[in-house]
């Protein structure tokens, strides 16, 4: 980095001579250190995969979640340090609550990631501010249009709306095969599967610390967390489908 | 010169409920052989004028929670507003655990008890009720759980026929039958009642179920109905 420690990465509210916000790059590098997260929006619904790493083998299991439900509609999972991800999810949910209770519909998902977008953003424009070192992929039904959407908010105050993504450690390769990926012939269980797959793929079990999967989907109009046994069965297939592939590799080199 | 000494605190409207605007008449519950039952009919009445008649008393909460409410209609809507808000909250930890029957009486009691401390009462009787569960939480915040509650009208009209008729034993039939007289007697009698009803139960294995709204039968043959009173002229009819 050629700019790097020249003055210019004290503050948010400084730029460097070539236009960019150092403080505001080193919280995205918070986020790509962290446990690869996808997001696919398939035919009937929105699923969310995340590797939680485990920093100790002493971790009650499904402690410290990286999943959450926001709303009846919607939840997002965060990619990055989990305190900075869970206040945007309170923010979250504080925006979603408010909207009911001031418009008497749910949330539509793009106002309610536009505010959390607003909510990241304000933390890059302000020298006593931190940006957030979290990612935040938001599933959502929109319950007038009928339809659901993935949005993915990051700690510059961006948000794009997706039908694939990936945040974190392995999120260059999990574009690539999610690129490969046919989203809109899959269903909520079949992309399940293939966003495990993918994150799954992304690891090296000899080298990596040990992980815990954690997935959320939104379906039938409405978000949950995948039931544990249900994201148990789809490791398990995740992981003999990629043993199976490196067996024929083997053998087509022999 | 007294009246100049009238200043704004004493001039300013009120801003507290001192009466019911837009109200619902009775509730009725009884518990059953295997759950307890709720019933009310579904008119909402703007003084003596029948104005609603699709309004929906009996509401659910959470998977296995009834509350049925007699009273101010709009101060039951922000009830359920505020218990919903809760419930969402709730499963927003998603940790397995939820807000049962019982709990949800306790709050009201204390939201109830609040409200009437700061003389300004949510105007309703709430008739809360469980698989395993049926209490009353009203306006002031008085509570008790029975195996039978009625409110309003009811507690005159529907209490007498509840304690001469319900057995702890009833079948979910005999419940229905028991409550549907009860909601006729109180057609026939309370003027703010209305023959279109919604009956609700809360079991183990089914949870909380409130039914459509349908029409019950009466008839108006009977001769205090059809006969004159006094020695009066006209049909018998008041």
């Amino acid at each position: 980095m050629a700019s790097s420690g020249s003055g210019y990465d004290l503050s948010p509210t400084t730029f460097s001579p070539d236009g960019r916000i150092f403080q505001v790059e080193y919280a995205s590098k918070a986020v790509a250190s962290s446990g690869t997260s996808v997001g696919l929006k398939v035919k009937d619904g929105v699923v969310l995969v995340t590797e939680k790493i485990l920093t100790s083998k002493m971790l009650v299991p499904g402690s410290s979640r990286r999943v959450h439900g926001l709303d009846r509609h919607a939840g997002c999972s965060i990619t990055g340090l989990i305190s900075d991800g869970r206040q945007l999810v309170n923010r979250g949910r504080e925006e979603a609550s408010n909207y009911v209770d001031t418009y008497g519909i749910r949330s539509p998902p793009v106002v309610l990631c536009e505010r959390l977008s607003s909510f990241a953003h304000y933390f890059t424009l302000h020298g006593a501010l931190r940006p957030f070192g979290a990612t935040a992929m938001v599933a959502a039904y929109d319950e007038d249009e009928k339809d659901y959407s993935l949005h993915m908010i990051e700690p510059s105050g961006q948000a794009y709306k997706y039908y694939g993504c990936a945040a974190g450690k392995g999120r260059q390769g999990a574009k690539t095969e999610i690129e490969k990926l046919d989203l809109q012939a899959l269903s909520c269980e079949e992309g399940l599967a293939a966003a495990v797959k993918v994150v799954l793929q992304m690891r090296d079990d000899n080298k990596d610390k040990p992980m815990e999967l954690e997935a959320g989907w939104c379906r039938d109009g409405k978000y949950s967390k995948v039931p544990d046994g249900v994201l148990k069965d789809a490791e398990k297939k995740g992981r003999e489908e990629l043993e199976e592939e490196e067996d024929m590799d083997e053998d087509e080199d022999e | 010169m007294a009246s100049l000494h009238l200043n704004a605190a004493t001039t300013a409207p009120s801003q507290h409920t001192k009466y019911p605007i837009v109200t619902g008449t009775s509730v009725l519950g009884l518990r059953y052989d295997g759950g307890v039952m709720v019933a009310a009919d579904t008119l909402c009445s703007y003084g003596s004028m029948a104005k609603y008649k699709d309004a929906r008393r009996i509401r659910t909460v959470g998977p296995a929670t009834l509350l049925g409410a007699s009273g101010e209609y709009s101060d039951f809507q922000s009830i359920m507003d505020m218990l919903e808000g809760m419930e969402q909250q709730n499963d927003n930890f998603d940790d397995g655990h939820s807000t049962d029957a019982q709990q949800t009486h306790s709050y009201l009691r204390a939201v109830m008890y609040q409200r009437r401390s700061k003389m300004n009462p949510l105007w309703n009787d709430l008739v809360v009720a469980g698989p395993n569960f049926l209490g009353l939480v009203d306006k002031i915040g008085t509570t008790y759980t029975d195996n039978f509650i009625a409110t309003g009208f009811g507690s005159y009209l529907a209490i007498p026929i509840l304690r001469k008729k319900w057995r702890p034993t009833m079948s979910e039939g005999e419940a229905r039958g028991l409550l549907e007289d009860c909601l006729k007697v109180l057609f026939y009698r309370d003027c703010r009642a209305l023959n279109r009803i919604q009956i609700a139960k809360v079991t183990e294995e089914g949870g909380a179920v409130v039914s459509e709204p349908y029409e019950i039968e009466t008839d108006w043959s009977a001769a205090s109905f059809a006969t004159t009173k006094g020695g009066l002229e006209g049909d018998g009819g008041w």
